[in-house]
């Protein structure tokens, strides 16, 4: 029995006080003058499997080896703070400063932990109704002793000075407590200690954790960061499997047992979805009382002019087209600091869908050079394929009909494999979650099953055709000069579509129209109904490819676009001097 | 300008192609399951699991469709994930999709051999035990397919005496089957026997022994058959092997109670070759006319265009019975109605000959009756210009029967026989001449109305 290591336990003994600890040969502290053995056991854990040692620091004491069939007495929050982990790690793979984890998301899980009243507060959630130890407030300090690093961190992020507790006000403590006795009782239906009762519980005001409020969650620090990741990108990583979040729980140490409740908890059979992300992320922001957040500027990859010439680039749109986005989101004032920068704290919270929005903006752009109505794009297309055969030394016009017979084919040949890798898509953990320890064995069968089923069919597949996983990039089309197939506009000028008119330069179309008649007068959230077979061709086909560049629906996208409209037609008047181009936007 | 939105308003198209597939259960609409799945689950949206299970299925359906065994394994490799489906619905009716279609994929993948098969078809009876005497007995019929036989009766061996608890009760007719198909094999091994022993002679010493061997067989056999072709269904192969070991030992009465059954029997469905059987029983027991008459009225109902219905023809001819005559001369008529039996030189010949002996005998209203359905589109059908000149070309006897059909029903004037008429044939000249004699006596056409 090594004193020695017990030396960093200090808490007092339950039974007569004393500080005086050894180890038993399971790793649990025993007290050595009156040989009460505690519920605590020395830290185990292997650093590599949970590499963030300051969330780390959070399970101290919680670890126990009940047997080996059992392990782990664990809560449901660490499974949660383990996938932040997983993912935080992976957003470093990808090239996020390390700041982003240690420093930021870690802030914010403590404060959400202590806003829920999980940890780092006076009365945690979990021992509610049960008996409160002996020696609470020593306990507590002295636990707060322990673990200077935690909340004296030096790049904590000025939020938590400025939060309404003061650090002196907050306590942590051992975080959840709980009596032998209903263990054994709630082990029956999950793993986790309190897994039954997380599923149960429905707290007002309490934002509780889900698998993709994780996401939330690694968004808010992206955002807070201003890192150059968009929220669709994000998601889109997550589908590509280059963010753990479908069965991140088999990545748990292995004696982090999952069965029962936790199935439901942590089993996730949906890929996350665009609009529920980009809700919980306002929701968690606000529920974390949030300062404002640092200013999206010119200079940052979300705001829309840097955004608009990353899309542009990637539909293989002219160059030139970037100048009419600046100057839409110049008139519409969406460029502003005030506009972009996501405020929690803000009487009406919301943040802007920057890539949404980046993308309406060109769709708005398009409309205003080539109206799309089925007609007027294919009538400037012939003249710019005229003008392009007579002049083929100069640069050519803009031809909308070629580009979209290049676009149309790239479209379709991207979303066919699109579906046929979500076809073949493979769900199921290595790890099979089952609901009873009953189960346990049907649920290990059938694994086996189904991995042997594979492995036999695995030898009738080209080995060729499955190859590794691509790697991340933000961008998923790619339009090179060199590649004579697929024809790159960006070089291309808009000259066909434009004329002069004075100094500035005046759209040749002089015709508008909305996306939206009317917008809804109630309160709810959305703005229009997109009924696909009233709009144009060329405008379905449009956000068709935008949405899908994005994964997000079609009516969204609309939705967005008639927003970008409203502001932009109702400034009309205010700034007809400044705007050249005549609009001419028909309203009822 | 004011509802210029309005103008935008494009043609409705479509141009999603739909990859509906054509299952065995018949049509299949993608777009109602789609609606019909939304409605249950009340216009919540649909897990991704379970959307991309369901493309993988359409996938691999498609794959094998098209013969692109390669693509639908990739395909099957992530859709056998549904076994771990946590719908139990879909979890239950998985194995026997994912049988179907691997064994389908195992069976013409061009990297699949009889081993794969085996060991695909033996984990796929443990997945889930509902289906293992499904799956037995269409392994069985894989490994008969690749002349395994030995293999094939061990595997419904083992079928036969499995046990699994309550399911052993509701096994129904599939251990019908599984034993009938065992007892077909047995069929198969005492049919061979046979024929060794009609090939030895009856001093031989082996004689003995290998005739002690077919009895034993048959005996096993009988057993097996006979349970299952007294549930309702159509039995062929059974029946008709059973029949030829009963009539081998002499149990007639038995063969005949087995395919009076078989044939008469309300509730089994409509099938013309029982009544074949029948018939071709009767026809070796030499039974009465009149028993075999019967026998094929049933079958001229069921299939009017069989061949046996010539036979039926002759049958009726030599019954004393008027109706039968009558009925005789339907049943040519019917015969010929088939596109298929245009060329049977036989039909044409009794019809020539029988239309004939009608027509003497004065019954001219028989052949109007016959005729009067017929008058619309016989001409065209039969007795057409071009008919005539590749009749003649391929089969010149054929071409004169006919010849003197259309004679009789359509007069002289008939293009048919004109033309027939017309070709200079030195061998069938003097059969010609008959027939335009036989022709003006006899036509049901006043040679006036002619055309």
């Amino acid at each position: 029995m090594d004193l020695e290591e017990a030396e960093e336990f200090k808490e007092r003994c339950s039974q007569c006080a004393a500080v005086s600890w050894g180890l038993t040969d399971e790793g649990k502290y025993y007290c050595t003058s009156c040989h009460n053995v505690t519920e605590r056991s020395q830290e185990v854990i292997n650093t590599d499997l949970i590499p963030n040692t300051q969330i780390k620091a959070l399970n101290r004491g919680l670890k126990k080896k009940n047997n080996s069939e059992k392990g782990w007495d664990w809560y449901v929050c660490e499974g949660f703070q383990n996938i932040l982990c997983q993912q935080a790690e992976a957003l470093k793979n990808l090239g996020i400063g390390p700041e982003l984890k240690n420093d930021v998301l870690h802030n914010f899980w403590k404060r959400y932990l202590q806003k829920s009243k999980q940890a780092y507060c006076k009365n945690p959630v979990y021992t509610t109704g049960r008996k409160p130890t002996v020696l609470e407030d020593n306990l507590s300090h002295s636990d707060w002793a322990s673990e200077p690093e935690l909340l004296s961190d030096v790049s904590c992020p000025p939020f938590l000075e400025s939060g309404a507790e003061s650090q002196s006000d907050i306590h942590t403590r051992k975080p959840f407590p709980i009596s032998k006795a209903s263990q054994s009782e709630t082990s029956v239906c999950s793993g986790s200690l309190d897994g039954v009762e997380y599923s149960q519980r429905k707290e007002k005001g309490i934002v509780k954790m889900t698998v993709p409020q994780t996401l939330a969650f690694c968004y808010l620090s992206l955002l807070w960061q201003r890192e150059a990741i968009t929220l669709s990108d994000l998601l889109r990583f997550v589908e590509e499997d280059h963010i753990p979040y479908i069965n991140a729980f088999q990545h748990f140490p292995e004696q982090m047992k999952l069965y029962g409740r936790d199935r439901g908890i942590f089993g996730i059979e949906s890929w996350p979805d665009y609009e529920d992300i980009y809700k919980k992320t306002i929701e968690v922001g606000t529920f974390l009382d949030l300062p404002r957040f640092p200013d999206i500027t010119e200079d940052c990859y979300l705001h829309p002019n840097i955004l608009c010439m990353k899309y542009l680039m990637e539909v293989n749109l002219p160059d030139e087209m970037h100048n009419l986005t600046c100057h839409v989101v110049k008139m519409t004032g969406m460029g502003e600091v005030d506009f972009l920068t996501f405020d929690p704290i803000a009487k009406m919270a919301k943040t802007v869908k920057y890539d949404v929005q980046a993308v309406a903006i060109i769709v708005v752009v398009l409309k205003l050079l080539f109206l799309l109505d089925d007609n007027l794009e294919w009538s400037l297309s012939n003249l710019a394929e005229k003008h392009n055969e007579k002049n083929k030394k100069d640069k050519p016009w803009f031809d909308f009909r070629k580009w979209y017979q290049i676009m149309k084919k790239a479209f379709d040949e991207k979303k066919q494999k699109w579906e046929e890798a979500r076809a073949k898509y493979l769900w199921k953990s290595e790890k099979p979650l089952y609901y009873s320890f009953v189960d346990k064995p049907v649920a290990y069968k059938k694994r086996e099953m189904v991995v042997n089923l594979q492995k036999q069919f695995s030898t009738l597949v080209d080995s060729t055709a499955t190859a590794g996983k691509k790697s991340p990039s933000s961008f998923q089309f790619n339009w090179t000069e060199e590649d004579t197939d697929r024809t790159c506009f960006h070089g291309h000028s808009l000259q066909g579509v434009l004329k002069e008119k004075g100094q500035s330069l005046l759209t040749k179309n002089s015709l508008y129209w909305l996306s939206t008649q009317k917008f809804c007068r109630c309160y709810c959230t959305h703005v229009t109904t997109y009924e696909e077979s009233n709009y144009s061709l060329s405008y379905q086909f449009i956000l068709n490819l935008f949405s899908f560049l994005l994964r997000i629906k079609t009516s969204l996208l609309h939705e967005e676009v008639s927003l970008v409209e409203k502001k932009l037609f109702e400034k009309k008047y205010s700034v007809t001097k400044k705007k050249s181009r005549s609009k001419k936007a028909r309203r009822h | 300008m004011s509802d210029f939105s309005e103008e935008l308003k494009g043609p409705v198209t479509d141009d999603e192609v739909e990859t509906s597939v054509l299952t065995g259960a018949g049509m299949h609409f993608p777009w109602l399951q789609t609606y019909v799945e939304t409605v249950a689950i009340g216009g919540k949206r649909k897990k991704d699991f379970a959307q991309t299970t369901s493309a993988c299925l359409s996938f691999v359906q498609e794959a094998l469709l098209k013969h692109q065994w390669q693509q639908a394994a990739e395909y099957m490799y992530s859709y056998f994930q549904t076994l771990e489906d946590s719908d139990s619905y879909k979890r239950q009716a998985a194995p026997e999709i994912i049988w179907k279609l691997g064994s389908e994929i195992l069976f013409y993948h061009p990297k699949s051999n009889v081993e794969t098969f085996n060991t695909f078809a033996d984990r796929m009876k443990n997945v889930g035990v509902m289906n293992y005497l499904k799956i037995s007995l269409q392994h069985a019929l894989y490994l008969l397919h690749h002349g395994m036989l030995k293999d094939a009766k061990r595997n419904l061996s083992e079928a036969e005496t499995w046990r699994h608890g309550e399911n052993t009760s509701s096994r129904g007719i599939l251990i019908n089957l599984i034993q009938a198909y065992k007892g077909l094999l047995q069929y198969y091994t005492w049919s061979k026997k046979k024929m060794e022993l009609s090939k030895l002679d009856k001093d031989d010493y082996a004689y003995n022994a290998v005739a002690q061997d077919v009895f034993n067989h048959s005996w096993k056999t009988s057993a097996n058959i006979s349970a299952l072709i007294k549930i309702p269904g159509v039995w062929d192969p059974f029946v008709k092997s059973y029949v030829e070991m009963l009539e081998f030992y002499g149990d007639r009465d038995g063969a005949q109670e087995v395919l009076t059954n078989y044939a008469y029997d309300e509730k089994f469905p409509s099938n013309p070759n029982a009544h074949i059987y029948l018939y071709n029983f009767l026809k070796r027991q030499k039974a009465p006319r009149s028993k075999m008459i019967s026998v094929l009225k049933i079958l001229y109902q069921i299939v009017p265009s069989h061949k046996l219905m010539l036979e039926f023809h002759t049958l009726l001819r030599k019954s004393e019975k008027e109706e039968h005559h009558k009925l005789g001369l339907e049943v040519l008529f019917g015969v010929l109605d088939f596109a298929g039996c245009t060329k049977n030189i036989t039909a044409w010949k009794y019809l020539a000959k029988y239309l004939k002996k009608t027509l003497m005998g004065n019954h001219l209203a028989w052949v109007q009756d016959e005729w009067n359905s017929r008058k619309n589109w016989w001409p065209n059908f039969h007795f057409s210009y071009f008919w005539a000149k590749s009749d003649w070309k391929e089969d010149t006897a054929l071409a004169c029967e006919k010849a003197f059909v259309a004679g009789l029903l359509l007069g002289k004037g008939c293009r048919y026989f004109r033309y027939i008429l017309k070709q200079d044939h030195q061998i069938l000249g003097k059969k010609i001449k008959r027939m335009k004699r036989s022709v003006k006596k006899y036509s049901i056409v006043n040679p006036r109305f002619s055309y």
